[in-house]
């Protein structure tokens, strides 16, 4: 969920300026909301209701994008180290921290604007434990309203009716009130169905997007790419007319860069002679995030597939907006995001993704931080080895600590295992 | 031997048993009975024993077992406890369970009960989403159908479907499960040197493991015991142990606590066997009054979301007042997710009304306790010689 | 004669393996790896041309005058080298004399450093041609400084200089010494060796025969940890991994599985029938478990670490040992000791528990499958084999378990063996 910035430009198509604009003037509002009276929400990216948020003219603010930029910015362990000093543990995420210690140091966001306090928490407490804990404590700093919003988890691999209830019930009770209280505004379904509707054909072009990666070569980088892709749709842009537009010019480029023949740009240009297809598991490292992307792309590694970049929607898997259901749509998109999904459905997912996209392999990238992605990856890893035939490798890191970024060790693994695919690949062909 | 110790010498045993012979001997002398496991912190043991079927609790392997095929599994930055589950499943010793739930205390133990249904597809196996809204047309109406979805997948399992009449029964048995373990906390709050939570926990932990009548017996039986042969009184701090609900200390880490001078006056060891802090109806709907015990009476933890904006802040003056106490251990198990996120807004409320509180981590295996003996001595020699809240 | 080299650059030692055109071993090297990777590799692959050459020599040699001269020279070859190092310390430190020491302390230092370094050249010399010598340490940095310390604590108070003066000298020159380029070269030092046993004229001649080959370095492949600092273009780095699973399989051709415990790191690595891994595992970023565990284990104890395994073996009991953290593995033991258990009976719990880390390692590799090969250095450790021993047999039964007196090589032999491999396009 990259959305940056001058200093990180891996390419230049159009797509990639609208996406800097959207973002640098999205900021902006922000920034002057206290001034100009726009409610601002705090929520999180997985199970994000942002046509909702929209509806009522409330801007969405994401602390976790916020953490994974000041990751890619070399801020992260400062505020990291702010967070410990004020008490927080070593063991937990360095999301949390992140943001805690960027608060505690002005709150300034990534684009330098300063950010505005919340008008709402809205704890869209979706697949990920941390996430109740995180607005428990910026309750403690401000003095607005929470809304908790259980998203009950897929334990039997899919979202149950009377989960689907559930959510549908607490979007009512709940959150409909604590929005119209915050914006002076009555709930206006015609106005969300008209946000549905643009979620949904934002999604038929990403969904597209990614799918273009079963081309040889492969059009786009679906993970380190990837991030950059899904930005607008995951942070605050669904449902938006600016949304739309991204992802029609982003698709319209995409094709181009299929008709020609062409791989993805890297950080060091067109990835268009591609040795492995690889698919990820797991969130990136930000701190070191183009060095991580070359030690892929310097070996002619380009993914085709990553769950990461379903965090705040499984779209691929056939899930759309649907505006004839408001409120049971989102019930849905939250129920089937993928941090809410069970270890089943997970290897599940990396099993066709691997088939699907004629991968040669996949890689764990291991996180520190997160327990929900990181514990049972490596039944995970023997699951999907067992099921595909293919082997996978294991690295790990951090989201945002750097002292959890070795790269050495991290780069190590990685050419081991292109070099164990490789001499298997000559094996079969003796 | 004494009652007192006849007692808890059973406890002991069982405790160290990590074949759960009790259980197993359980169920062999009663064949239509079958066994279901529960993760901390908390499942509906209710449910469970009106379906025919008995609750086992699955606390980890502690400090006694070796993890060959437990690590295998787990980064290393990941909490001890789901290592020693993993060892114990792998070795064949989790064999007599015909169902496991998983309890929605943390992802780690979540994404554990997916691990579950992919190694052991035969088993059955249901992640326990609790509720988090207090709401009980909202919250309590999504718990109470979860409920009835347990009873209904207990009842394939066992053959059994709970009627309304074994769920009152089951509730009936508990209110006295839990007026016991209350009852003990009281004593143990007033006359600590009579209780020392080393007996108490290795009672409460055997609790966990047999017949809820069984353990009434043994419960019962040793509070009138302990007033027979009762330790000398001895003067030291009152403490509380905040953080210990999920994975469970090793015994010596609670002894070491209380030789350094501390009597652990209330705890959140086993927190689950206690949580519903009121007896629950018998009376009416009972699938309904479990599910309204919970949403509104249920005690406080950091594995549940705390709708009261000051409700962290209050918390521990609140315990500390309740149990008459000096001041506050965080003891939280490395890399536990909710303890150690909880930590910071538990430790300034206590810290702004004034309560002495150190904090350290552990491990169910952590196998040294200088560094714990001597935190916790200072504590409570601080404690003494500067006065208490 | 054509020859293939593989280089193994490890975070403690470098090796370097030669071999001929019928994949037969020539010659091997090995050197600590020091802080000069460039200089590490030269080193290493010099004197693996040196036994190469030897290896030639050996025929010859055996044939015209039988092996015991050919060892006597082997021996006296090494004596020159060591001689000429020793010699190079005396200057080093002569010169830092000059510069660091005080005057008046400056003539009696000298005096006893050069009264010492003849001691030392002496004890060499006995050592070298005592036909069964004491066991020691191969390198010139552990085997000098021992003799140097010991003589240090005798000599220094009674002339008036400090020992700690004589050790801190000594300690700043070594590193010099090992960082230089020493000529380790073959020809320089046969003459001196010849001519110490005798110069023969058979060996001679046969000498010369043997100096007179030209190895054809067809190509050479580097691996190991600090492979990507080799001064090799990519193509010719390989992953240790790739190498130790193909290295293994050359020495055990049955080897399935492989266990490499290094002092950074552990590998766990399955090979098929035709040693190319199919799957491996490492440790992750906690050094906890590997090599260095020991190390620390060792320094706390007070001991040298090939200490270690023979004292754990004395044990009667296994403690349990929790904790394979460097960082608490020092707490950990004064605990137990301070509770009165004997130091043998910790090390056995020690020695699992690290072990015990290998299994979880392996198991996610996919298991220990037959048959089961063990390297890196802690394969010279028998308590640590013992407990492998153990564990194995107890979580999947009758397994072979072989190990190599020069499994050190494993690496730098699968090097060699890819660079032979794609020479020769198979």
């Amino acid at each position: 969920m990259a959305t940056d910035s001058a200093d990180s430009v891996v390419q230049k198509d159009r797509s990639m300026v609208l996406q800097k604009n959207m973002i640098a003037e999205h900021f902006k509002r922000l920034e002057r909301a206290p001034e100009s009276g726009e409610p601002v929400v705090y929520t999180f990216v997985p199970g994000n209701l942002t046509e909702l948020i929209r509806s009522f003219d409330a801007l969405p603010l994401l602390p976790e994008i916020n953490a994974l930029q000041s990751g890619m910015r070399g801020k992260s362990k400062d505020y990291i180290a702010e967070a410990e000093r004020a008490g927080h543990s070593e063991d937990v995420c360095t999301y949390v921290k992140c943001d805690i210690g960027m608060l505690k140091s002005g709150n300034i966001g990534p684009t330098g604007t300063k950010l505005p306090k919340p008008d709402l928490l809205l704890l869209s407490y979706t697949g990920c434990y941390t996430f109740m804990k995180w607005f428990e404590l910026l309750r403690e700093e401000y003095d607005c309203p929470t809304v908790f919003l259980q998203i009950p988890y897929q334990g039997d691999g899919e979202l149950e009716p009377e989960h689907r209830k559930y959510i549908v019930d607490q979007i009512e009770a709940d959150l409909i009130p604590a929005m119209e209280k915050i914006s002076g505004k009555k709930y206006d379904e015609d106005k969300l169905k008209h946000h549905l509707g643009l979620a949904a054909e934002a999604e038929d072009d990403l969904v597209a997007v990614l799918h273009s990666a079963k081309n040889r070569p492969s059009p786009i980088d679906s993970y380190f790419g990837g991030v950059y892709y899904v930005g607008p749709i995951f942070s605050a842009f669904r449902g938006t007319e600016e949304g739309v537009e991204y992802y029609r010019e982003l698709r319209k480029e995409v094709e181009a860069r299929v008709a020609a023949g062409l791989g993805p740009v890297t950080p060091d240009g067109s990835l268009d002679e591609q040795d492995y297809r690889l698919v990820v598991e797991g969130p990136p490292n930000w701190t070191s995030f183009r060095e991580f992307w070359r030690m892929f792309s310097e070996e002619k590694a380009v993914v085709v597939a990553s769950t990461y970049t379903k965090v705040g929607g499984t779209y691929d898997l056939g899930f759309r907006h649907d505006p004839s259901d408001p409120l049971g749509t989102m019930a849905d998109y939250c129920g089937g995001c993928y941090t809410n999904l069970n270890m089943p459905s997970r290897i599940d997912m990396l099993v066709n993704y691997i088939k699907d996209y004629s991968a040669d392999g996949f890689v764990i990238n291991s996180v520190k931080s997160c327990n929900s992605f990181s514990a049972g990856q490596l039944m995970m890893l023997r699951e999907v080895e067992k099921r595909t035939g293919v082997p996978g490798a294991f690295i790990e890191s951090d989201l945002v600590d750097p002292r959890y970024f070795s790269a050495a060790n991290i780069k190590n693994r990685l050419e081991s295992y292109l070099q164990m695919i490789d001499a298997r690949r000559q094996r079969t062909a003796s | 031997m004494s009652n007192r110790k006849i007692i808890i010498e059973w406890a002991l045993g069982v405790y160290e048993d990590l074949h759960f012979t009790a259980a197993r001997e359980t169920l062999s002398q009663n064949p239509n009975l079958k066994a279901v496991g529960f993760l901390p912190v908390y499942a509906p043991r209710e449910v469970i024993v009106a379906s025919s079927m008995l609750p086992v609790g699955i606390y980890g392997g502690g400090d006694q077992i070796e993890i060959i095929r437990g690590d295998a599994y787990y980064q290393s930055y990941i909490c001890h406890l789901p290592r020693s589950v993993i060892e114990l499943a792998q070795s064949d010793r989790l064999d007599f369970l015909s169902a496991v739930l998983f309890p929605s205390t943390c992802d780690v133990i979540r994404n554990l009960s997916g691990m579950w249904q992919v190694m052991y597809p035969d088993l059955y196996v249901r992640y326990l989403d609790l509720p988090h809204v207090r709401d009980p047309e909202v919250g309590g109406k999504f718990w109470e159908r979860e409920l009835r979805t347990l009873i209904d997948k207990l009842g394939e399992v066992s053959g059994h479907r709970a009627s309304d009449d074994d769920l009152r029964a089951a509730i009936h048995l508990y209110n006295e499960v839990r007026w016991v373990i209350r009852e003990l906390y009281r004593a143990r709050s007033a006359e600590p040197w009579r209780l020392p939570t080393e007996e108490l926990y290795l009672l409460l932990r055997a609790g966990e493991v047999v017949a809820p009548e069984l353990f009434l017996d043994k419960a019962r039986a040793y509070l009138e015991a302990i007033h027979e042969d009762s330790p000398p009184m001895k003067d030291r701090s009152r403490v509380i142990v905040v953080g210990t609900f999920c994975e469970q200390p090793p015994l010596g880490l609670i002894k070491t606590i209380e030789r350094a001078g501390c009597w652990i006056v209330d705890d959140d060891l086993l927190i689950g066997n206690r949580m519903l802090t009121r007896d629950v109806q018998t009376q009416g709907d009972p699938v309904a009054n479990l599910a309204e015990a919970f949403i509104l009476h249920s005690e406080k933890t950091s594995v549940l979301y705390e709708p009261d904006p000051d409700g962290k802040k209050t918390l521990m003056a609140q315990r500390v007042r309740a149990a008459k106490a000096d001041g506050i251990i965080f003891a939280a198990p490395s890399f536990c997710d909710p303890a150690l996120l909880d930590r910071p807004m538990l430790r300034s409320g206590a810290e702004e009304a004034g309560i002495p509180c150190i904090a350290f981590k552990y491990a169910e295996n952590t196998g040294q306790f200088q560094q714990f003996r001597e935190q916790a001595g200072t504590f409570s020699d601080s404690i003494k010689l500067w006065g208490g809240s | 004669m054509r020859c293939y080299v593989g280089i193994d650059l490890g975070s403690t030692t470098t090796k370097a393996v030669i071999l001929g055109d019928d994949g037969g071993i020539l010659g091997r090297g090995i050197t600590n790896s020091r802080s000069n990777y460039d200089l590490a590799a030269k080193v290493a692959r010099e004197e693996a041309f040196i036994t190469a050459r030897f290896g030639l020599l050996r025929q010859e040699v055996e044939a015209a005058a039988g092996t015991e001269l050919l060892e006597r020279l082997l021996k006296a070859f090494r004596m020159s080298q060591t001689l000429a190092q020793l010699e190079r310390t005396h200057e080093l430190i002569a010169a830092e004399v000059e510069h660091t020491v005080a005057e008046r302390l400056r003539k009696s230092t000298l005096a006893v450093v050069e009264d010492m370094i003849r001691v030392i050249a002496d004890e060499e010399v006995i050592w070298f041609e005592d036909p069964d010598p004491p066991a020691r340490s191969d390198f010139f940095r552990d085997t000098a400084g021992s003799a140097y310390m010991r003589l240090a604590e005798e000599r220094g108070d009674p002339a008036g200089v400090s020992f700690d003066l004589l050790v801190g000298l000594y300690d700043k020159c070594i590193i010099k010494v090992e960082n230089e380029p020493l000529e380790l070269g073959f020809s320089d030092h046969i003459d001196a060796a010849l001519a110490r046993i005798g110069d023969p004229l058979v060996v001679r001649e046969a000498v010369e025969k043997a100096a007179g080959t030209e190895f054809d370095e067809v190509s050479c492949v580097g691996t190991g940890y600090g492979r990507a600092r080799l001064p090799f273009p990519k193509e010719q780095i390989r992953s240790e991994i790739l190498c130790h699973g193909l290295g293994a399989h050359a020495m055990f051709p049955d080897t399935r599985t492989v266990l490499d415990i290094g002092g950074q790191d552990t590998k766990a690595i399955q090979v098929d029938g035709h040693g190319i891994v199919t799957s491996f595992q490492m440790n992750d970023r906690c050094a906890a478990g590997c090599g260095r565990y020991l190390g620390y284990i060792a320094d706390e104890m007070n001991i040298g670490l090939h200490e270690l395994g023979p004292l754990a073996q004395k044990s009667t009991r296994t403690v349990k040992i929790n904790s394979t953290c460097t960082v608490f593995a020092g707490a950990e033991l004064r605990e137990r000791l301070s509770l009165g258990e004997k130091r043998e009976n910790i090390l056995a719990g020690l020695h699992r528990a690290i072990i015990l880390r290998a299994m979880s390692l392996l198991a996610r590799s996919g298991g220990i499958d037959d048959e089961f090969t063990f390297t890196g250095g802690v394969a010279r450790n028998p308590a640590a084999v013992k407990a492998l021993r153990d564990l194995t047999e107890e979580n999947y039964g009758d397994r072979t378990l072989n190990i190599s007196a020069d499994s050190i090589y494993t690496g730098a032999l699968g090097g060699a063996l890819f660079a032979r491999r794609e020479a020769q396009g198979s």
